[in-house]
């Protein structure tokens, strides 16, 4: 039997729908909190230099993660203000040129709800379907690809199954197309290695939160050379470079950029602690029960990711038997509403498989002895719940 | 060589409230997002509703129609753009971002006051074809000016046009009551009022309902999109509660920005302060020096390691003359000869004193001053 003395519980297992502040974070940011007042946009004093400075020095920070230059990187409020204002600035920017933009079905509803808006103003927009294992299929794509095609958006890793893309080749098919490129890397960057210029990514969005940054702070990678343009979604004082007016939040600029160095400093050895917990989270569940099916390509997945589905449980029944641990039925964006995953649908898996997926987020500050509780306890759960028959057919209906 | 400081440019950024800090250094060590269902995201979810209770409480808004933003730009932004009509009057003093997001609209005039021009509001609007927006805020970020709200919305509402209000600088310096004044839309910010920057709001009135801008998850009843940033909004929460818990300071203000005022033109005669004739900000003063640049001031000041401003922040990087200015009918070369000394909750007599000593320094090695007949 595990010892639950030291475990807090609930367990937090949901690191894809937000992490909490790495304390080395809330410390870099905490100065511009408590002693530094200051408008980094106010160049008649002190303050606003000095502001200014810590801005500027977060956004090199962000820059050398992605392997991009400073000058490219806008802040904003986060994933989702990026992702509105690369799609819908490109498409507003040059949609007398080009009406055409490609993107998958299991896009973040950000993405799929821009890109619904912009078809709704007169542009084509095409939803890709994904392959059973969540990936692309790279000559789809690339039949999609017309002469009036402006964009090409995919999800780098994807939030609720983890699904890393082909980043780097459907950069290179979209710029041997002259078709710009934007990923949603929320999931990805710091996560997984992401270089802009080896996978020709004209166009990237960054968050905070899903990377032990604070929330409400983002980033946009905007290609300079060739350079692409936006029309700016928010208007007014002509911050970062009239793309996206209004004050930045200095302290959580900080905070991203604290997020990003300390992320790239441990990138490898933690990508590796966390695949290791995920492999055995998996192993001691499949082990212990019969019918699980992973969600998802298990071999091209963020290491802290991982999506099972139960026969003949319903995921709510589940989550209620299991109070003590934090895990969720799929996006945090829509897990308030009951209808199933449309990413897993979007697999081509039946509702039932989609009304009983789960998501499991491991993190940086997850252990070893988490891991071993949520198996004894999760598979204990299921087999009783299994044996009662207390399954989806009797609960959900 | 001085080492004391004064920080005088609240209008562009408040220093944090010590509570505020507190507030926010133990919310942000949580996860949890507010739209998951397990315990994390319940608390969350309590945390940012019971922040919205006391942010809209604070303002007499309807908590169920207070939307977070990024900040007073997006919600400018939000209410012009999402307000669903396509003729839009705004005051010619309106922050760059209500102008920017509206670059069609039609500019109401404002008098040498500083106050805008309400007969004048009256004859545009009855020259429109169907119900517009106007938008006008509570009091102007540079001059300090308080506008007549009342009367601005008693006469759109006879023509059937929506009212947006920017309430940005007016937080925490005037009791507002959104309901009583009947404003449709209201803009809120939190880091003027020592709240942390990032995070603002747009109160709609109880019948007043807007098409969301950033699109994509279903948060903040699907008026805008994005995780919601908690500690931020727990933050503007703790900083309402804060200006609430110290209602002298808006007369600690008055009386601090009356005295740099009165140090100054004890002195210097021939200063001219922007809308001192009007009703203005307690904390707000609007000053012209005749014969040395706004740059010129600016940079005295912060040798002697004072922070003011010579206009709006955004645009201070520029070299334009204040539009507000501008709009209220002074000239080009005399708008580049102001400043903006604005102060707030943390500032001492000590600091106005240094800021007015050092200002006056300045004054008296300009050549054209009036002379003193004592000297």
């Amino acid at each position: 039997m595990t010892s639950t003395d030291d475990l807090k519980l609930p367990i937090y297992l949901d690191y894809q729908s937000t992490t909490p502040t790495d304390p080395r974070v809330l410390k870099a940011m905490l100065p511009y909190f408590f002693d530094k007042p200051g408008n980094p946009h106010s160049q008649t004093h002190s303050y606003g230099r000095e502001a200014q400075d810590a801005v500027e020095a977060a956004r090199a920070q962000i820059a050398a993660i992605i392997g991009s230059d400073a000058r490219e990187v806008i802040f904003t409020s986060g994933a989702t203000e990026s992702n509105n204002l690369a799609l819908k600035g490109a498409a507003q920017f040059y949609g007398n040129e080009k009406r055409r933009i490609i993107t998958t079905t299991t896009e973040h509803k950000c993405v799929i709800e821009s890109c619904r808006n912009l078809g709704s103003n007169g542009y084509d927009i095409v939803f890709l379907p994904v392959e059973k294992s969540g990936l692309i299929d790279l000559n789809r794509l690339a039949a999609e690809i017309t002469n009036d095609t402006l964009l090409v958006s995919v999800m780098a890793a994807h939030n609720e199954i983890g699904v890393i893309q082909q980043i780097a080749s459907i950069g290179d098919l979209c710029r041997r197309n002259g078709v710009l490129f934007h990923t949603d890397s929320a999931q990805a960057v710091g996560k997984i290695p992401i270089n802009v210029n080896t996978m020709n990514i004209d166009l990237m969005s960054i968050s905070g939160h899903k990377m032990y940054g604070p929330k409400g702070i983002g980033a946009l990678y905007v290609r300079h050379r060739p350079r692409v343009r936006l029309n700016a979604q928010i208007d007014g004082g002509g911050q970062e470079r009239s793309l996206r007016s209004g004050t930045l939040p200095t302290p959580l600029c900080v905070g991203l950029g604290a997020a990003c160095q300390i992320a790239s400093d441990e990138l490898v050895q933690e990508a590796q602690r966390i695949g290791d917990l995920r492999d055995c989270l998996y192993e001691g569940i499949a082990e212990r029960l019969p019918d699980v099916t992973v969600n998802g390509d298990l071999n091209h997945r963020l290491p802290g990711n991982l999506n099972l589905s139960f026969a003949d449980l319903d995921c709510e029944t589940i989550m209620s038997a299991l109070p003590d641990i934090a895990i969720s039925s799929g996006s945090a964006c829509t897990s308030n509403s009951i209808e199933p995953s449309y990413v897993i649908r979007a697999l081509g898996l039946s509702e039932e498989i989609a009304r009983s997926s789960f998501r499991f987020g491991i993190g940086r500050f997850t252990t070893k002895a988490e891991i071993d509780y949520v198996i004894e306890r999760l598979t204990d759960e299921v087999v009783s719940l299994r044996a009662r028959g207390t399954t989806h057919r009797t609960v959900a209906r | 060589m001085n080492d004391q400081t004064s920080y005088l440019d609240y209008n562009a950024s408040a220093p944090l409230r010590p509570a505020v800090a507190e507030a926010m250094k133990n919310t942000m060590l949580l996860a949890g997002n507010p739209s998951s269902v397990h315990t994390y995201g319940r608390f969350a979810r309590k945390q940012i509703d019971d922040a919205r209770d006391l942010v809209a409480t604070t303002v007499g808004a309807d908590p169920t129609k207070l939307v977070f933003t990024s900040g007073g730009t997006e919600a400018n932004n939000l209410a012009l753009a999402g307000a669903g009509r396509t003729i839009r009057l705004v005051s010619g003093i309106e922050h760059d971002s209500v102008l920017a997001a509206a670059p069609e609209a039609v500019h109401i005039p404002v008098d040498q006051a500083g106050v805008v021009n309400t007969a004048a509001l009256d004859e545009l609007l009855a020259k429109q074809n169907e119900p517009a927006l106007v938008s006008v805020m509570m009091a102007n970020n540079e001059t300090g000016v308080i506008q007549p709200l009342t009367e601005v919305i008693s006469i759109a509402h006879n023509h059937n046009a929506l009212v947006h209000c920017d309430a940005v600088q007016a937080l925490g310096k005037l009791a507002i009551d959104m309901a009583s004044l009947e404003i449709d839309l209201m803009t809120l910010s939190a880091h003027k009022i020592g709240g942390p920057k990032g995070i603002g709001a747009l109160a709609l009135r109880s019948n007043v309902e807007i098409e969301a801008q950033l699109v994509g998850g279903g948060q903040e009843g699907r008026r805008r999109a994005g995780t919601e940033n908690v500690a931020a909004a727990v933050g503007f929460a703790e900083a309402c509660v804060e200006i609430k818990k110290n209602e002298n300071e808006i007369d600690r203000m008055l009386h601090l920005r009356n005295r740099f005022e009165e140090l100054l033109r004890n002195q210097a005669s021939n200063i001219e302060i922007f809308g001192h004739e009007s009703p203005r900000l307690v904390n707000t003063c609007c000053l012209r020096l005749p014969g040395r640049t706004s740059e010129t001031q600016v940079i005295a000041l912060d040798l002697a390691g004072i922070a003011v401003s010579a206009g709006a922040a955004c645009s201070s990087g520029k070299v334009t003359s204040s539009h507000v200015l501008t709009a209220m009918g002074v000239s080009p070369s005399a708008a580049n000869e102001s400043i903006r000394v604005s102060l707030g909750w943390a500032t001492t007599e000590n600091e106005i004193e240094h800021a007015a000593d050092a200002w006056l320094e300045l004054y008296n090695q300009t050549e054209d001053r009036p002379r003193r007949t004592t000297e």
